[in-house]
């Protein structure tokens, strides 16, 4: 799936429409802690949070996320989508909730890319 | 050097790696350049019932072949010169657009692809297509030219910029000879200066990628120096220093400051164990993770710390033969 598919699917809207969704993802992952996203996640993922702060964009940045999606229509600050911009990282605000993300998104084959943490 | 075997190669019609990669780089743009960037803007356009001949002038003096007919700020059609000629036929050119435009438009977004213009030019016998907004409102027009010159251009900003930088420092190792060289990065990090934390940390990520760092690699740096830097911004009294130092055979990352320094450097070290504040939490921070990520991600973290006198954390990574940076051959062999 890309990311012009995924944006289909949970009916979002790209807050940056300027940056490529051409990427594929491998797979997704929902967190609210950064530290969860940093440890767990393996590249080309898309995040699902509700967490709306420029540190997500940073974050996305160093574990090679490919798309970011905002759940329950929240929208980031315009310091974190410039940041998006400028590190071309697609923001995406979705409707549904975290819950209802994850079903949709597993359900059109979309798997998880957490790892259980081990040490 | 080498540029002169590729030289010789593509004069020789052999299609090397380098070209295969510049081919799907083309693909590639054609699906990250939006049709905004390519399209002209400030297009010539006439209304329905403008008179042909006034229409004639228009594209002669513009030097162009086809105009979008607006009326009341709406697009109603499309004129081309191919109109025109069949109005010249008929010794018409008195009579108004409307007569001859044709109806039918397609159209395309400005936020799409110039692949989705390509797939358009390629199902539809139009020279030119108009580019719409999201309300439907005209903001340009776009021709097989547009795209061609669009593509070039970036192409070579691309070359200019991130290519020939990554060309650049790839070869620094090889192109500077010593017994031990090393390349150091500084950055000084203020305390609580969140909306830039993880900058120095995504500086540091390019740099290795430029470098020609694998993207595992510079991957694990960067989670490992990006939770130093938020630990340091949080936790800092007066602000800090990360220093990078990178050479061929490991990378030595260091966040050092004054204080306020760990009381029990054991505890902070436990999964879990944070003394973080709700604000820093509310970032997605501060669940006393950090140092458990960092230690997944180095070979070697070592937190020193006294309190009222600083911390200083050192991460090392030692590189893979196969991760190592190209360095010449007379440099001196590392212990």
């Amino acid at each position: 799936m890309n990311v012009q598919q995924l944006v289909e699917i949970v009916q979002g809207q790209v807050l940056n429409p300027q940056v490529s969704l051409r990427h594929e993802l491998k797979g997704g992952c929902g967190a609210d802690l950064m530290s969860d996203v940093l440890a767990s996640v393996k590249p080309d993922a898309v995040l699902l949070t509700g967490l709306c702060n420029i540190q997500v964009v940073r974050t996305a940045q160093m574990a090679d996320v490919r798309a970011i999606v905002f759940v329950r229509g929240k929208k980031p600050t315009a310091e974190t989508i410039a940041l998006a911009t400028q590190e071309g990282i697609p923001l995406i605000s979705s409707p549904f909730g975290m819950f209802e993300l994850c079903g949709r998104l597993y359900q059109a084959g979309l798997h998880s890319l957490e790892e259980p943490v081990s040490s | 050097m080498s540029n002169l075997h590729e030289l010789q190669g593509r004069r020789g019609r052999i299609i090397t790696d380098k070209d295969a990669r510049e081919i799907s780089r083309v693909e590639e743009l054609s699906y990250d350049l939006k049709i905004s960037e390519v399209m002209t803007r400030n297009v010539k356009t006439v209304s329905p019932d403008m008179p042909m001949n006034a229409v004639l002038e228009i594209l002669r003096v513009n030097r162009i072949s086809g105009v979008p007919v607006l009326e009341h700020g709406d697009l109603v059609g499309i004129l081309s010169i191919e109109d025109l000629v069949r109005c010249m036929e008929k010794n018409e050119l008195h009579f108004p657009v409307s007569a001859y435009m044709s109806r039918n438009i397609v159209s395309v977004n400005a936020y799409d692809s110039v692949v989705k213009a390509i797939e358009t030019f390629s199902t539809q016998r139009k020279g030119r297509l108009p580019v719409v907004d999201e309300a439907g409102k005209l903001v340009g027009i776009i021709t097989k030219g547009d795209i061609t010159r669009g593509v070039l251009n970036a192409l070579q900003r691309d070359y200019h910029e991130e290519e020939l930088r990554r060309y650049r420092a790839s070869h620094l190792f090889e192109d500077i000879t010593s017994d031990r060289t090393s390349l150091i990065l500084r950055y000084n990090i203020k305390p609580r200066d969140y909306l830039n934390g993880g900058q120095a940390s995504s500086h540091i990520k390019r740099a290795l990628l430029r470098l020609g760092a694998n993207p595992q690699l510079a991957r694990q740096c960067g989670i490992a120096i990006y939770e130093a830097e938020m630990n340091l911004i949080i936790h800092t009294t007066h602000g800090g220093i990360i220093r990078v130092q990178i050479e061929p055979h490991r990378i030595l990352m260091q966040t050092t400051d004054d204080g306020p320094g760990i009381e029990d450097v054991q505890k902070a070290l436990t999964p879990g164990w944070s003394t973080a504040s709700q604000e820093v939490r509310d970032m997605g921070f501060g669940a006393g993770m950090g140092l458990v990520n960092i230690q997944r991600c180095v070979d070697r973290m070592e937190l020193e710390s006294a309190p009222g006198k600083g911390t200083r954390l050192t991460m090392e990574i030692i590189l893979r033969p196969e991760e190592r940076f190209k360095e010449t051959e007379e440099n001196g062999t590392v212990a």
